[in-house]
């Protein structure tokens, strides 16, 4: 019975300690030019699985307006409404990317690109693609999780 | 590194004004419907547009071939089934007055030439702008004494198709001034607006990429000349309204109704970007 009210307590405070290091969408925390140097989950993302939320349709969907040369024999016809993705850790630092991912708006104010990790602000917000009305805050586009993984995918996209 | 961070935002801005800037005719093509009614595709922006855009281009000129073909003859065009439906219609009496269209409107060949290319239009009597839908159902409700049809029902878009075809050919001419004016700003406002969780407005896709793929599909100016268009997507007549409703929706926000204030006048405004068009309705397109 101790031991079972001891695991208990650890469970709750390893649950306790893994919310309190993910940064919600609205503590993240910009840089002037849009870098967030915090990790918003305190821990390495999964390159494999970022680049499964690049590919996918349902998820990031990165590639509808971003081409990535590495990933097209995989995932086809890619857009061309972002620059191409190829080198983007040559050209970026992590911290940057991160900033893009997270809300592209505060490193280019004027950009097209979705905020993926943003909950409120914006204009008559929908319930998914139904069309329907939704309260905010919504979910954000992608989670905590799913950003690093992004973030960690796209750092391995070098020239060299 | 803040260096190369500026560095690579201007590389970013220049790459994106190209991008923008490539407005290279769409097709070489030619649109001629039955080898005889020659439809102008492409022609130089309205002055209203302020050099946002330089060219105006029909949605037929980003087609793939194949597609393009399916319009340049009646007899393979689908939407042409649902305008001979739409026919039947037109002479047929319905409502407790007895009449049908043509007991006022006789042969469409003539009453209706040259009405789609200047709708939606200022109804001064209603003292509001009307689209095609609103003025059909004013005609059933109010002088055939008959049921409103739904704003994109089937039998409605087939009418609007059918009265669309008489100006087949005849440049699109939408007056956006004098009473007009309010609703038709209201209509640019709504356009660029960004709506959804995605932050999309009409011009994001429309104005700044037009010729740009988004993922496997090939981005148009969003012209509206075409309307009712047979999308060989859904196998059916679209109307206008319910391409809107389809654009917002993909933008994760909450959609206006078709026949909606907002919906008329983004219409208005929408159809004033393609002043200089011909209106090729029925369409083709994917």
């Amino acid at each position: 019975m101790n031991r079972a009210i001891l695991s208990a307590v650890c469970v709750a405070a390893g649950v306790g300690a893994a919310a309190a290091a993910e940064v919600a969408p609205k503590d993240v925390q910009y840089g002037e030019y849009g870098a967030v140097e915090q990790s918003l989950t305190g821990q390495p993302g999964d390159a494999a699985a970022g680049r499964k939320v690049v590919g996918s349709k349902s998820l990031g969907n990165c590639v509808a307006c971003h081409k990535i040369s590495e990933l097209i024999d995989d995932v086809p016809f890619h857009g061309e409404i972002g620059p191409p993705l190829d080198g983007a850790a040559d050209r970026w630092s992590e911290a940057q990317l991160r900033g893009i991912v997270a809300n592209a708006k505060m490193t280019f104010p004027e950009s097209m690109m979705p905020s993926f990790y943003k909950t409120t602000g914006y204009i008559r917000p929908g319930k998914g693609f139904t069309g329907k009305a939704a309260q905010e805050p919504l979910p954000p586009l992608l989670t905590a999780q799913q950003i690093e993984d992004v973030v960690a995918y796209l750092m391995t996209l070098k020239y060299e | 590194m803040m260096t190369t961070s500026l560095k690579t935002m201007i590389c970013t801005a220049a790459m994106l004004t190209l991008g923008a800037g490539a407005a290279a005719a769409q097709t070489d093509e030619k649109l001629v419907v039955n080898g005889e009614t020659e439809i102008t595709t492409q022609a130089p922006a309205p002055a209203h547009l302020d050099g946002a855009l330089d060219t105006i281009y029909s949605g037929w000129e980003f087609r793939s071939p194949a597609t393009r073909e399916v319009q340049m003859d009646d007899f393979d065009n689908p939407g042409m089934i649902f305008v001979d439906q739409a026919r039947q219609v037109w002479n047929t009496a319905d409502g407790s007055e007895g009449k049908s269209c043509a007991s006022c409107h006789d042969d469409p060949a003539q009453s209706m030439k040259g009405v789609r290319a200047v709708y939606p239009k200022w109804n001064e009597d209603a003292q509001e702008v009307r689209t095609l839908e609103m003025q059909i159902n004013d005609c059933r409700t109010n002088r055939m004494g008959a049921e409103a049809w739904g704003y994109t029902d089937k039998g409605m878009t087939s009418m609007v198709a059918l009265i669309s075809l008489q100006s087949r050919g005849m440049p699109v001419n939408v007056a956006i001034d004098g009473p007009a004016q309010s609703t038709w700003e209201k209509g640019k406002e709504l356009y660029y607006t960004r709506t959804g969780q995605l932050e999309l407005s009409c011009a994001n896709c429309h104005e700044d990429h037009y010729g740009d793929m988004i993922r496997a599909d090939h981005l148009s100016q969003g012209q509206i000349n075409g309307f009712p268009v047979y999308r060989l997507k859904n196998a059916k007549l679209n109307a206008v309204h319910s391409r809107f409703k389809g654009c917002v929706r993909d933008t994760r926000a909450e959609t206006y109704k078709p026949g909606s204030p907002e919906f008329v006048a983004l219409e208005l405004y929408v159809a004033s970007r393609g002043n200089g068009l011909d209106v090729e309705a029925p369409s083709v397109r994917n």
